[in-house]
């Protein structure tokens, strides 16, 4: 008896080709994702880039280096304070501007809320993806408050200009010291709160432990930087890697992946990195906002900023990664040319490696668990 | 309904019948759309609630004609078509999916006589017509000719395949305890003789007659979640995944159609889950004791008669008052007003549960949709077939 049955000539079946993207609720922004898939398993994915390119680059050689701090508040759109932090200090750098203590440790306050801002939002578009709806709601409610915060400290609410070459535009005062402290006790009264939500649930630790999992080795080889490296177990933190401004007098752990619900490197471990990150990113704030020194807060600039001949780097840790700016200069009061090393673009580069043979599910919790901003893949 | 046959049996008497069907029908007709309008605020509210905002507040006091709102802009909107749709398909899905979801209301009871037809055979019937809804949204997923909707109708019918048995297993349970297919002989069955009493109240609830029944009404609801494509069941329509699934490519009335047969359908599992599981009309209020086998009907009826006839106008008339003021006919009354009461207390009881999941959980997998299904459900629903068996055998 043949038990086995045979497909007949005449039905043909093909892996099925589907975009998604760049129109798609949770391509974070305008990725196109092409996937093959077969029936509802994803064999292969391809990311295409570029619907949110801008021209910074360029347009960063034609103005001069104090206009280019606006631009790149639009880099990473989730982490201004991060971004223009990172190009204030490699320009300061190749200048050799002394930027005075008051004024780093009010970037370092500015930059470490933006970095909760940005994993808060993470946080909620992850609880999106994962068809959640609630902790996108919480995580706004507490993103909130650090925006006032914010909004006070510089006029904008997401896309501040505040760290600028030699210092930053404005002082703190006492009532927003308050604020700050305020937010302190609150984000840790309801960080609890989002684990009894999300982090804990037995579903969203079904679908995200053991998923997208990315080895050490992997990791380093693809470059990838930030949350989705210590995510691997990877403790490399520019902050305490290579110290910048000031960082190295405060005193923070740096979370790593342990696989604590599956393997090491699955998307719940860079989810929990982010989290964690939130208590450390608390700490240094608390003890910037004790040690607050008296003083300056911008140094002695000229009215026009001519670097010198030569070229420099500076990376720092952006919520999702190292951002790096690299600046040649020929004297002139514009750059000669300015390479962003951005870290998402880096961490989208994995995407095709660990995406093999998963759910369409799955597609979408590496791609949340990535946390991309096109904003600064496109540039 | 046969109280009405019983009336007048001469000729003519299938136009009474219609009559009185197109009545009964449209009051569930409304009922059924009714509920789209009362949930769509009662869960934008709660959901609100849950995650700390105000929800719809400024259409109407409390933003309740919110929903009217909603359902104007629905028609005034454009009804898009894709080009390559298959036009019979793609314009039969929504209705299909509509009759699914409205027909089984016909049989589906508020209270011992406030049912449209009291069929013998109604928790099949309501069964049978819930899977016709599941025909519609395959078609839905296919006909427009879109990868996303074809997604979403394929999740469905792997899931339905993963769901209905064991919800039907979990339904069976019922039947076997019960011994009927008849929803109000279940009801009338869990009103008498548990634990001794002979008036059990809410101990004679098909729940806690066993522990069967206890874990198939679990079940059932979980099944039901999934029938009724709700969270954390809602892979047809994954938005995060699949845009919007199976009617990514539906605008205007014929969304509104699938929005319509989803509200409905969640009220179709609940209130079913409360006639089978939860004693229906019977407790937790009190019902006023009436007698066995009157009729509000008949009585009129007689009543009418007594007083002239329905020949004149005099009988409808002082009949008709005659019958208000009886002291019975108002017992009668207020007992099928409690149980009515009682009734949709427990369907809103567990909607509200449904909603409350919703704006809670995450989305599981459809792999884990199955593997739970089929794996966990799927034998556990057998089990407490096996153990109703041999408790009605032993006991």
């Amino acid at each position: 008896m043949n038990s086995t049955l045979e497909q007949p000539e005449s039905l043909r079946t093909e892996e099925l080709l589907v975009n998604m993207g760049p129109q798609h609720p949770s391509t974070h922004g305008v990725l196109r994702l092409l996937i093959q898939t077969d029936g509802e398993l994803v064999r292969q994915a391809w990311p295409h880039i570029g619907f949110l390119h801008r021209c910074f680059e360029k347009i960063a050689e034609s103005v001069t280096y104090r206009q280019v701090v606006p631009y790149t508040d639009r880099l990473d759109y989730l982490a201004s304070m991060n971004n223009a932090l990172a190009y204030c200090l490699a320009v300061e750098k190749l200048a050799g501007f002394e930027v005075p203590e008051r004024a780093s440790y009010l970037r370092i306050i500015a930059a470490e809320l933006n970095r909760i801002a940005s994993h808060l939002v993470f946080f909620g578009c992850y609880g999106l993806d994962m068809g959640a709806f609630t902790p996108f709601l919480y995580g706004f409610r507490e993103r909130e408050l650090i925006l006032s915060i914010l909004e006070k400290l510089s006029g904008g609410r997401l896309l501040y200009h505040y760290p600028r070459i030699g210092g930053v535009a404005r002082d703190i005062d006492p009532q927003i010291a308050a604020e700050i402290q305020n937010f302190i006790k609150e984000m840790r009264r309801v960080w609890p709160e989002y684990n009894r939500l999300l982090s804990e649930n037995a579903i969203f630790i079904k679908r995200t432990a053991n998923v997208g999992v990315i080895t050490k080795e992997a990791a380093v080889a693809y470059g990838l930087t930030g949350p989705c490296l210590r995510g691997s177990g990877v403790a490399y933190d520019l902050r305490r890697a290579h110290p910048y401004s000031l960082y190295e007098r405060f005193d923070f752990e740096i979370p790593i992946g342990q696989g604590l619900k599956g393997t090491l490197g699955d998307c719940w471990d860079r989810y929990w990195v982010r989290l964690l990150e939130m208590l450390e990113s608390l700490k240094i704030i608390e003890q910037a906002l004790a040690g607050l020194p008296e003083g300056q807060i911008t140094a002695k600039v000229p009215p026009v900023i001519k670097l010198p001949e030569g070229e420099v780097y500076v990376g720092c840790e952006n919520p999702r990664g190292e951002l790096g700016f690299y600046i040649i200069s020929d004297g002139k009061p514009q750059a000669l040319r300015i390479k962003v090393r951005a870290p998402s673009f880096s961490n989208l580069s994995i995407t095709n490696a660990i995406v093999r043979d998963v759910l369409v599910a799955d597609v979408v919790a590496i791609i949340g668990s990535i946390d991309i901003v096109l904003g600064e893949i496109d540039r | 309904m046969e109280t009405f046959t019983q009336l007048y049996n001469g000729p003519y008497s299938w136009l009474l019948y219609v009559t009185v069907m197109a009545v009964g029908g449209a009051i569930m007709f409304v009922w059924a759309a009714g509920m789209a309008v009362i949930w769509t605020y009662g869960e934008r509210r709660i959901a609100a609630f849950i995650q700390s905002r105000l929800g719809p507040n400024r259409v109407g006091p409390w933003g309740i004609l919110q929903p009217i709102a909603d359902g104007i802009k629905l028609l005034a909107k454009e009804d898009v078509r894709t080009k390559v749709a298959a036009k019979l398909l793609y314009n039969m899905a929504p209705l299909l999916v509509f009759i699914g979801a409205f027909m089984p209301f016909a049989a589906l009871p508020f209270s011992e006589r406030w049912v449209v037809v009291n069929m013998d055979i109604g928790l099949y019937y309501i069964l049978a017509f819930e899977a016709v809804e599941v025909i519609g949204i395959l078609m839905a997923g296919f006909a427009p000719g879109s990868k996303w909707s074809l997604y979403g109708g394929m999740r469905l019918a792997a899931q339905m395949l993963s769901y209905e048995v064991p919800l039907g297993l979990c339904v069976m349970v019922v039947i076997i305890l019960a011994g009927s297919l008849n929803l109000a002989s279940i009801v009338e069955w869990q009103s008498h003789n548990a634990w001794g009493f002979k008036e059990p109240w809410i101990l004679g609830w098909t729940i806690f007659r066993s522990p069967a029944a206890f874990l198939a009404f679990i079940m059932f609801y979980i099944g039901g979640l999934a029938s009724t494509k709700r969270a954390p069941f809602d892979l047809p329509e994954a938005e995060s995944e699949l845009v919007a699934g199976y009617h990514t490519e539906y605008s205007g009335m014929r969304f509104a159609f699938f929005f319509m047969a989803e509200y409905a359908s969640m009220y179709l599992i609940c209130g079913l889950a409360a006639v089978i599981f939860l004693g229906g009309w019977y407790g937790p209020i009190p019902q006023p004791a009436v007698p066995e086998g009157v009729s509000l009907v008949r009585r009129w009826s007689e009543f009418v008669a007594a007083a002239g006839g329905f020949g004149s106008l005099g009988g409808w008339v002082w009949g008709s008052l005659n019958a208000w003021a009886d002291p019975l006919n108002l017992r009668i009354l207020a007992h099928e007003a409690i149980g009515a009461f009682n009734m949709v207390l427990k369907a809103f009881s567990l909607y509200f549960i449904m909603i409350w999941a919703r704006w809670t959980l995450p989305r599981i997998r459809i792999d884990q949709v199955m593997h739970l299904c089929l794996k966990v459900l799927l034998p556990f629903s057998l089990l407490c077939v096996i153990l109703a068996l041999v408790q009605v055998a032993v006991f």
